[in-house]
């Protein structure tokens, strides 16, 4: 049963965005060169650029549908989204970054919950930190639960590997394929980077130049390494 | 050689008063005009900015005069506000307080716009994308973020408003005990011969006042800023 609907067209100058697929539960690899616009579809699913046509549904819910004036704010989609450079609030503590979407939301404190994620992540002995502090490898596991801890419908993660160096990426894997078999969040896992997603995705969508080819399982890198060969 | 006279005393309460009671309703419009200034796009917003900028280039007599016909008894604005709110300003110590908020304000804008200008949006859509809606994003992400630009525009309306002479004396005259600020004491007591002797302890007392206000907008400043760069 596909989880997320996405049917949308976006111009942005030169560049024409025509995107259409679905992607099911476990981790979607959205997969293709940079600039093939995969960071452009991510922010449309999250509501933070609009398309220009089409629609966009998760979970039987319509977020965006331009025929039907409909576009659900961000703030009420209820996406998290794992953003490539961390962005954690500079002037809140590890604690209230992680806090931000529990608060934000009004939702009770659940101290169990938070713990399970904390210690999910390995990051207990953060929490009293500010941002600017931690490693890259840190910033980015106190991202990943901090969009966990708001209870997303979905999950996005750009490219969070790749403000990293090649010994946090091995860091941050084992995490991400952690969450993947221990969360039950459906995944949007963007990446240019095959070896990645072979770890970590369960299907594919391969984009080039703004349009989808490909959607399907992990041979989709396979074929994109032959290509890049060929 | 250090005493005031109660009525000095008077005056630089009234001082004291007058600037913060400025500074604080000149606030709110301050972060609004700013905010405007620094995010968004509209036709006209030149004039806005020329506008918002205009007590700092015209001559502080011009802006009394301007205020003394709009917002005095007679004026559009003063009489309404009189009829409606019971608020009077002209020749009372809150046409002080309203002619030293105008004159501030400029300075006020400045580093407020600056500050949310300088801040990474994205932290904002972060925010958003965590189930804060625009208002609270504005609350607990761009204030607190601007806070350091906060900080500066309020300390420098503020030594403003304590320095201001020719907007109040012109839109409220010089009142002893209603209207007569610190520099209105010492301009009346230099009226006199001999007077500059008197008017010593109440210089001293404006340097302190104004110094006191640079060296504590710094400190806070310097603690909010430091709140982002580690414990």
């Amino acid at each position: 049963m596909s989880v997320l609907a996405v049917d949308v067209e976006r111009e942005l100058g030169t560049f024409k965005l025509t995107a259409r697929f679905e992607a099911a539960g476990g981790v979607t690899g959205m997969f293709g060169p940079s600039g093939s616009g995969k960071t452009t579809i991510a922010n449309m699913i999250a509501g933070l650029l609009t398309p220009d046509r089409g629609s966009i549904a998760l979970d039987d819910r319509v977020l965006f549908d331009a025929a039907d004036r409909i576009n659900v704010p961000p703030h009420r989609r209820g996406i998290g989204y794992v953003f490539q450079e961390g962005r954690l609030f500079p002037h809140l503590s590890v604690r209230q970054n992680l806090d931000y979407g529990r608060r934000m939301s009004g939702r009770a404190a659940n101290p169990k919950e938070f713990e399970r994620i904390v210690t999910l992540l390995e990051i207990g002995h953060l929490v009293d930190r500010r941002p600017r502090l931690l490693s890259g490898g840190e910033r980015q596991r106190v991202a990943i639960g901090r969009a966990l801890l708001m209870h997303p419908h979905l999950l996005l993660l750009d490219e969070p590997l790749a403000s990293l160096g090649s010994s946090h990426k091995r860091e941050i894997l084992p995490y991400l394929t952690r969450l993947r078999d221990d969360a039950h969040v459906p995944m949007i896992y963007v990446s240019h980077n095959a070896a990645e997603l072979r770890r970590i995705a369960t299907s594919v969508v391969r984009l080039d130049a703004g349009q989808v080819v490909a959607a399907g399982g992990l041979d989709l890198l396979n074929d994109a390494e032959a290509d890049a060969l060929g | 050689m250090f005493h005031l006279s109660p009525d000095e005393w008077t005056a630089v309460l009234l001082s004291l008063r007058i600037s913060i009671v400025a500074t604080v309703f000149a606030l709110p419009f301050g972060i609004a005009v700013a905010w405007v200034l620094a995010r968004t796009q509209f036709y006209g917003k030149a004039l806005l900015d020329g506008i918002a900028h205009l007590p700092l280039v015209l001559p502080p007599v011009v802006t009394g005069y301007l205020l003394l016909i709009s917002f005095g008894r007679k004026g559009l604005i003063g009489a309404f506000l009189e009829e409606h709110f019971g608020l009077v300003f002209s020749f009372r110590w809150t046409g002080a307080a309203l002619a030293c908020g105008v004159m501030g304000f400029p300075l006020m804008v400045r580093p407020i716009r600056l500050a949310l200008e300088a801040i990474d949006r994205r932290l904002e859509d972060a925010g958003a994308t965590l189930g804060a809606s625009r208002p609270l994003v504005f609350l607990t992400i761009t204030l607190p973020l601007a806070l350091p630009g906060v900080i500066a525009g309020l300390m420098l309306c503020f030594a403003r408003a304590l320095g201001e002479f020719g907007a109040t004396i012109t839109f409220v005259s010089n009142i002893p005990g209603e209207t007569q600020t610190i520099s209105a004491a010492i301009y009346t007591l230099l009226q006199v011969p001999g007077g500059d002797a008197k008017a010593a302890g109440l210089v001293l007392v404006a340097i302190v006042l104004a110094l006191t206000a640079v060296i504590a907008s710094e400190f806070f400043a310097r603690r909010a800023g430091m709140r982002f760069q580690g414990e």
